[in-house]
C-alpha cells in the first residue's frame, strides 16, 4: 500500500503540470487568431475558445469551493465545537441540502437568479458545501476533547478564539484533500450547467463549446471530444493531486492493511 | 417488528423534510423574477389589468403569504403539484407520464453500476497490490473524472455514428413495435445512455467495494471460515458479500440525489423522454411549476430510497438499531 502512495504522491506533481494552469501564462489569444485546432461553426478559433474556457471554468472551480468551503467549515466547526442543541439542528440543516437532489437544485438555482456568473459559483457552492460541513464537524468534535484545548480555555482564550486558532489548523488536511476534490466537482457541474446552455452566455467554457457544437456533432466531432479531453484531463489531474495531498497529509488514513493478528 | 418501529421512528422526519422543502419550492418560485401572474398573462396572450388580477385571484396570489404557504403545502400533501403555464396539463399527470422512462434508466443505471462496480471492488482487492488492483483502480479513477455528457458524446460517436450499433436517440424507434419487439427496441436503446450513466457512478462503488472487503476479509471470522475448510468462492459469497455490501447499499442511497442530476444531463443528451428532460424544457420556458414539480417529485424519490435503504440494511444486519 505505501508503494500505491509513493506511487500516487509522484504521479501527482508529474500530473499537474499538465493541468491547465500552465496555459494561464500565455497572453490571450484573439478569436480568430490561429486555426491550429480548428474553428467551431461561426468560424471562431478553437484554440482560443480551449483557452479561454480554462481560465473561466478553472475560476469558477476555484471561486465556487472557496465559497463551499467557508461554508462547510463555518457550518461543521460551530456543530462539532459546541455540539449538543446547535449541532442536532446544524445537521439536520446539512441533511436537507444532501437529500435535495445536488444537479437539479443547481439548476434550480440558475434558473431563479439571473444567469451569469455569480449565481452559477453561488449555485455550485450551495451544492457542494455539505460534505465538508460533515467532515469539519466529526474533526472538531475529535480534536475538541483534547488536552490542549483544555490548556487554551484554561488561559482564558474565547470561544472564537479556540476554534481558530487551536482547532482549525489540526482540523485542516483532510479538509484540504476534500477540498481539492470539490475543485473537481465543481468544474464538472459547471460544465454540465454550461453544456446546457444554463451558464453566463458571455463567457465561454468547455462545457459552452460542447454544448453548442451538438447540432454539428456528426461532421465536426472534434469540437465536441477536445473540449471534453480538457475537462477530463483538468479533473484528472486534480483528483491525482487530492490523492497525492491526501495520502501524503495522513499517511494512517484509510492504510487499507489487514489489521496484523 | 422491529423494522416497523424503525419506519414509524423516520416517520416525522421525512414528513419534517419534505415539508422543508415544499417550503423551499414555494420560496423559490417567489424568487423568481417577475410576477408569476404577469408571467401567467403574458404566455396567454392577454396582458391587460383585469386579466393579471383575475389570475391573481385565480391562483391565489393576493391573499396573505401564510395563506398561501399553507394551501401549498395542502396541495402538496395531496399530490397535486400545479398546473404548466404552458400546457395548462397538470403537473402531476405529465411527471406520471415520464417518471417510467426515467426510473427504467436510473435503475438500470443503478444495478449496472453497482454490480459491476462491486465485482470489480472485490476483484481488485483480492489482487490487491497487483497489476489488476491497479487497472481497475486507474479506470475507476478515469471515469470519475469524466464529464457525463462528454462520455454520452463520446459513446454516440463511437458506438453510433462510427460502428451504428446502438440507436443514438430516443426511447424507442419511430415506427412503434409491438410486444416483446417492443420490449427489446427500448433495451436496445437503453444501452447506451444507461451505460454513460452507470460508468460515472460505478468509480464510487469500485472503490468502496475494495476498501469495505478488504476490511471484512481481515476480520476473524473470515479467518475461521477458511479454517472450517471453506473454499475460497464460498467464503467469498457467503461472509465477505454479504458483509461488505452495507457501506455499499448505504451509499446507493445517498447517491441517488446525484444519479438524478446526472439523468437529466443523459436524457438532454440522448432525447430520453424522462423527467429530465421534462424538467428542462420547462426551465427553457421558465415554467416554474413544472420543474418545482420535478424537484419535487425527485426529493420524495430520493427520500423513499433512503428509507428503503436503511430497512434493507436492517434485514441484511440484524445488529443495527438493536
Amino acid at each position: 500500500m505505501l508503494s500505491l502512495i509513493a506511487l500516487v504522491a509522484l504521479l501527482a506533481p508529474w500530473i499537474a503540470p499538465h493541468d491547465p494552469w500552465a496555459l494561464l501564462g500565455q497572453p490571450l489569444a484573439p478569436p480568430g487568431g490561429d486555426f491550429a485546432l480548428g474553428t467551431d461553426m461561426l468560424g471562431r478559433d478553437l484554440l482560443s475558445g480551449l483557452i479561454h474556457g480554462a481560465r473561466v471554468s478553472l475560476l469558477i472551480g476555484l471561486a465556487s469551493s472557496t465559497c463551499a468551503l467557508l461554508i462547510g467549515v463555518g457550518v461543521g466547526a460551530l456543530a462539532g465545537y459546541f455540539g449538543g442543541i446547535v449541532d442536532r439542528v446544524l445537521m439536520r440543516f446539512t441533511e436537507f441540502f444532501q437529500v435535495i437532489p445536488a444537479f437539479l437544485f443547481a439548476i434550480l438555482l440558475v434558473a431563479i437568479m439571473r444567469p451569469g456568473l455569480k449565481s452559477v459559483i453561488i449555485a455550485v457552492a450551495l451544492v457542494t458545501w455539505p460534505p465538508v460541513a460533515r467532515l469539519v464537524r466529526s474533526e472538531f468534535l475529535v480534536l475538541r476533547s483534547r488536552e490542549f484545548v483544555e490548556a487554551a480555555r484554561s488561559l482564558g482564550l474565547g470561544h472564537w478564539q479556540i476554534m481558530v486558532r487551536e482547532i482549525l489548523p489540526n482540523a485542516l488536511p483532510p479538509v484540504i484533500a476534500v477540498g481539492s476534490l470539490m475543485v473537481a466537482t465543481a468544474i464538472l457541474t459547471e460544465s454540465s450547467l454550461s453544456f446546457l446552455g444554463l451558464a453566463d452566455p458571455n463567457l465561454i467554457s468547455w462545457g459552452y463549446i460542447i454544448g453548442s457544437s451538438r447540432s454539428v456533432f456528426r461532421d465536426a466531432w472534434w469540437l465536441s471530444v477536445l473540449p471534453g479531453l480538457c475537462l477530463f484531463i483538468t479533473v484528472l489531474s486534480i483528483n491525482l493531486l487530492a490523492d497525492g495531498l491526501g495520502d501524503a497529509g495522513n499517511p494512517l488514513l484509510r492504510s487499507g492493511r489487514d489489521t496484523a493478528a | 417488528m422491529r423494522l416497523f418501529t424503525a419506519f414509524v421512528a423516520w416517520l416525522p422526519r421525512a414528513l419534517l423534510t419534505l415539508a422543508a422543502i415544499g417550503l423551499m419550492n414555494f420560496t423559490l418560485v417567489r424568487l423568481a423574477p417577475g410576477d408569476p401572474a404577469a408571467v401567467i398573462a403574458g404566455e396567454s396572450g392577454a396582458a391587460d389589468g383585469a386579466f393579471i388580477e383575475k389570475i391573481r385571484a385565480d391562483y391565489g396570489l393576493d391573499q396573505p403569504i401564510q395563506v398561501q404557504v399553507a394551501s401549498y403545502l395542502t396541495r402538496l400533501a395531496r399530490g397535486d403539484l400545479g398546473v404548466s403555464y404552458r400546457s395548462n396539463l397538470p403537473v402531476s399527470q405529465m411527471i406520471a407520464q415520464r417518471l417510467p422512462a426515467t426510473l427504467i434508466l436510473t435503475g438500470t443505471a443503478l444495478i449496472f453500476a453497482i454490480v459491476v462496480g462491486t465485482m470489480l471492488g472485490i476483484a481488485s482487492s483480492r489482487a490487491r497490490g497487483g497489476w489488476l488492483d491497479l487497472a481497475i483502480g486507474s479506470f475507476a479513477m478515469l471515469c470519475y473524472a469524466m464529464p457525463v455528457f462528454w462520455v454520452g458524446l463520446l459513446l454516440v460517436l463511437v458506438f453510433s455514428v462510427a460502428l451504428g450499433w446502438f440507436p443514438a436517440f430516443g426511447m424507442a424507434s419511430l415506427v412503434p413495435k409491438q410486444g416483446l419487439a417492443y420490449l427489446v427496441d427500448v433495451m436496445h436503446h437503453l444501452v447506451l445512455p444507461a451505460l454513460t450513466l452507470a460508468l460515472l457512478h460505478m468509480a464510487v462503488y469500485v472503490r468502496l467495494a475494495r476498501s469495505s472487503s478488504l476490511e471484512v476479509m481481515g476480520k476473524d471470522f473470515i479467518r475461521t471460515a477458511h479454517a472450517k475448510g471453506l473454499t475460497d468462492g464460498q467464503v467469498l459469497r457467503g461472509h465477505v458479500l454479504r458483509n461488505a455490501m452495507l457501506p455499499i447499499v448505504t451509499m446507493a442511497g445517498l447517491q441517488l440525489g446525484h444519479l438524478m442530476g446526472g439523468a437529466i444531463v443523459i436524457e438532454t443528451v440522448f432525447a430520453w423522454p424522462g423527467i429530465g428532460r421534462l424538467a428542462f424544457d420547462a426551465l427553457l420556458q421558465r415554467d416554474y411549476s413544472v420543474i418545482l414539480g420535478v424537484f419535487f417529485v425527485s426529493s420524495v424519490m430520493v427520500v423513499l430510497a433512503n428509507l428503503v435503504t436503511d430497512l434493507a440494511l436492517r434485514i441484511v444486519d440484524p445488529r443495527i438499531g438493536r
